[in-house]
């Protein structure tokens, strides 16, 4: 049986396989399981408790998990949606010029060769209101007189993590579409032109439609790494003010690592997986319909 | 949209200036902390502040490698740096390995459960890092892989081999399948086929996912920062946190040490430049 032709792509995939379940696959089942218990770091038997769905139940009546919920859900969303617009915005313009593509393409490669907690830090010296560069730039500039307090306001350090975050993933959203713009048929272009169409209807008619499949990927790409968002607000911010950044993951090592509640913080733990499941089956069914869109159309 | 459509000059000149604003957004948060590594402390809280550095210097660095023997101990930043190095490199031969079989497999052949298997890899790749980082601090703890080396690589090993074979079922792919064909027919077993032809030909693009999957363990914090306790394991983004306490920030050794995490990453990021569109959009489009 193992020798047929049949067993070889099972044999291939096999320690794939079996790396994934011992590092992703148990540990989700544990993760599960531990939901459904009192569990507590300074209590270990506790993890043989079944309490059924308490934590769930606690978690759902809980204001702090629901404000945590809703921010990671618009922190998301924003910071998605702002990332698509302004890495369209870049790639168009970088396909205008001619001269010094590939300096530019490499220089906008710069955010992703950062680990987000070097974006976090980055940002954290940035935003510092005593010594950070945006502060000293408009002082400078003589438009402030008193310090802006970029990570110690509610507001504005959900902003100035927006702006991180931004930051750091523009990029990929403006190399992806920036190589979808640049194979491009020229053929429709012109002809849309010579039967009268402006830049306009040429954009939303012909290289949008060809681009879709480059935004899906890019935010099929994106949808797998979001959460490294923690990384920049754990040293960012770390949720404070007073809670006021706190997300979902933030919140999590919270109640797990820092008050032991392991049960409890699996909980919001598997409410954070599904909805990132959720979240990339979404754009990966859309990223498969348009694949398919372009085969039919070749 | 094309370049061929006539500009009128102010056009031109408003794009570049667009285009450079653009970049020096990008450029310029990073070029002022690698300033920040190379000034003194006196420098960095001047004000009004000195923006180019008027007096360079290595201290930063030497102090945080703890060369500097009047002033504070220095961090363990070597063990942190050795640690990183052994747990990327490690797990990244290993990945591309595994990766590679996987990725051969699902380029090549056709079998039972082949799409809900490439569905189920690219799905544990969802799992955000700190949910993920609780049940394995439960498991790992009782296995004892609590702040080891080793349990970091087999961590790793699991990021880093979905992208992989993503990675490489894209770059398989393009290989046509008739030139193994050929020397199958010519007498070459399949396995001497993998060998002389199809691996050649995706050297580079295995070369650009190692790189990936080096700078992804190289990068990586939030499971990291739950599993590893000491300098046994320890890895540099997580050192990185060393630096802060509660209301005071070291900046200038940050800075030094963001430097020393961000020179390998350039490095292997201005190398791999090319085959990182190629990868993403190949292995993405053309599936």
């Amino acid at each position: 049986m193992l020798r047929s032709p049949r067993a070889i792509p099972y044999l291939l995939l096999l320690p794939s396989i079996v790396v994934i379940a011992a590092v992703v696959l148990v540990p989700v089942l544990v993760s599960l399981w531990s939901s459904f218990t009192p569990y507590n770091l300074t209590r270990p038997a506790t993890l043989f408790t079944f309490v059924g769905w308490r934590n769930y139940q606690r978690l759902f009546a809980n204001a702090d998990f629901w404000w945590a919920f809703g921010r990671t859900l618009v922190f998301v969303t924003v910071a998605l949606n702002l990332e698509l617009v302004f890495g369209l915005a870049l790639a168009l313009l970088v396909n205008r010029v001619t001269t010094g593509r590939k300096t530019i393409r490499t220089i906008m490669m710069f955010p992703m060769m950062f680990s987000p907690i070097l974006v976090g830090f980055q940002f954290k010296y940035v935003f510092n209101d005593s010594v950070g560069i945006l502060n000293n730039a408009l002082f400078s500039l003589g438009l402030i007189t008193r310090p802006i307090p970029w990570l110690v306001n509610g507001a504005l350090a959900n902003f100035s993590i927006l702006a991180a975050e931004i930051w750091m993933s523009t990029s990929i959203f403006a190399i992806l579409l920036l190589s979808g713009l640049l194979a491009l048929p020229q053929d429709p272009i012109e002809a849309a032109k010579v039967d009268g169409c402006n830049p306009v209807q040429v954009f939303r008619h012909i290289t949008l439609p060809f681009l879709m499949p480059f935004i899906y990927i890019a935010m099929t790409i994106r949808s797998l790494d979001v959460a490294r968002a923690y990384d920049m607000v754990r040293i960012m911010t770390n949720g404070g003010p007073a809670g006021r950044t706190e997300l979902l993951w933030t919140l999590i090592a919270r109640v797990g690592y820092q008050n032991s509640q392991m049960g409890m913080a699996n909980a919001m733990g598997y409410v954070s997986i599904l909805t990132s499941i959720a979240f990339t089956f979404y754009f990966y069914r859309k990223l498969s319909l348009s694949r398919r869109y372009m085969g039919g159309a070749e | 949209m094309s370049a061929r459509m006539i500009e009128q000059p102010w056009q031109r000149w408003a794009i570049r200036f667009a285009l450079f604003v653009a970049l020096a957004i990008l450029c310029i948060p990073g070029l002022w902390v690698v300033l920040t590594a190379f000034r003194p402390n006196v420098e960095i809280m001047a004000r009004p502040p000195v923006w180019i550095p008027q007096h360079p210097t290595l201290d930063n660095f030497r102090r945080i490698f703890g060369l500097l023997p009047a002033e504070q101990q220095g961090l363990p930043v070597a063990d942190y740096f050795r640690n990183s190095l052994v747990i990327s490199v490690t797990s990244t031969i290993i990945a591309i390995l595994v990766g590679m079989m996987g990725g051969y497999a699902f380029a090549r052949f056709r079998f039972r459960g082949k799409k809900a298997m490439f569905l189920g890899f690219m799905l544990s790749r969802t799992v955000p890092g700190i949910a993920l980082s609780l049940p394995l601090f439960i498991v790992w703890s009782r296995l004892g892989l609590i702040d080891t080396k080793i349990g970091m690589i087999v961590i790793y090993l699991a990021i880093n081999i979905p992208f992989t074979i993503w990675l490489t079922d894209g770059f398989f792919r393009q290989i046509p399948v008739d030139l193994s064909d050929a020397a199958q027919i010519d007498g070459c077993t399949r396995w001497q086929a993998f060998w002389k032809i199809e691996f050649p030909l995706a050297r580079s693009g295995l070369a650009s996912a190692a790189i990936f999957a080096f700078l992804t363990s190289w990068n990586e914090y939030a499971l990291a920062a739950q599993i590893t306790r000491t300098t046994n394991a320890k890895t540099m983004p997580v050192g990185l946190m060393d630096f802060t306490a509660q209301f005071t920030v070291d900046w200038a050794g940050m800075s030094a040490m963001a430097v020393l995490i961000i020179i390998p990453a350039l490095i292997l990021t201005f190398i791999v430049q090319k085959h990182l569109i190629a990868g993403l959009t190949f292995g993405g489009v053309k599936g």
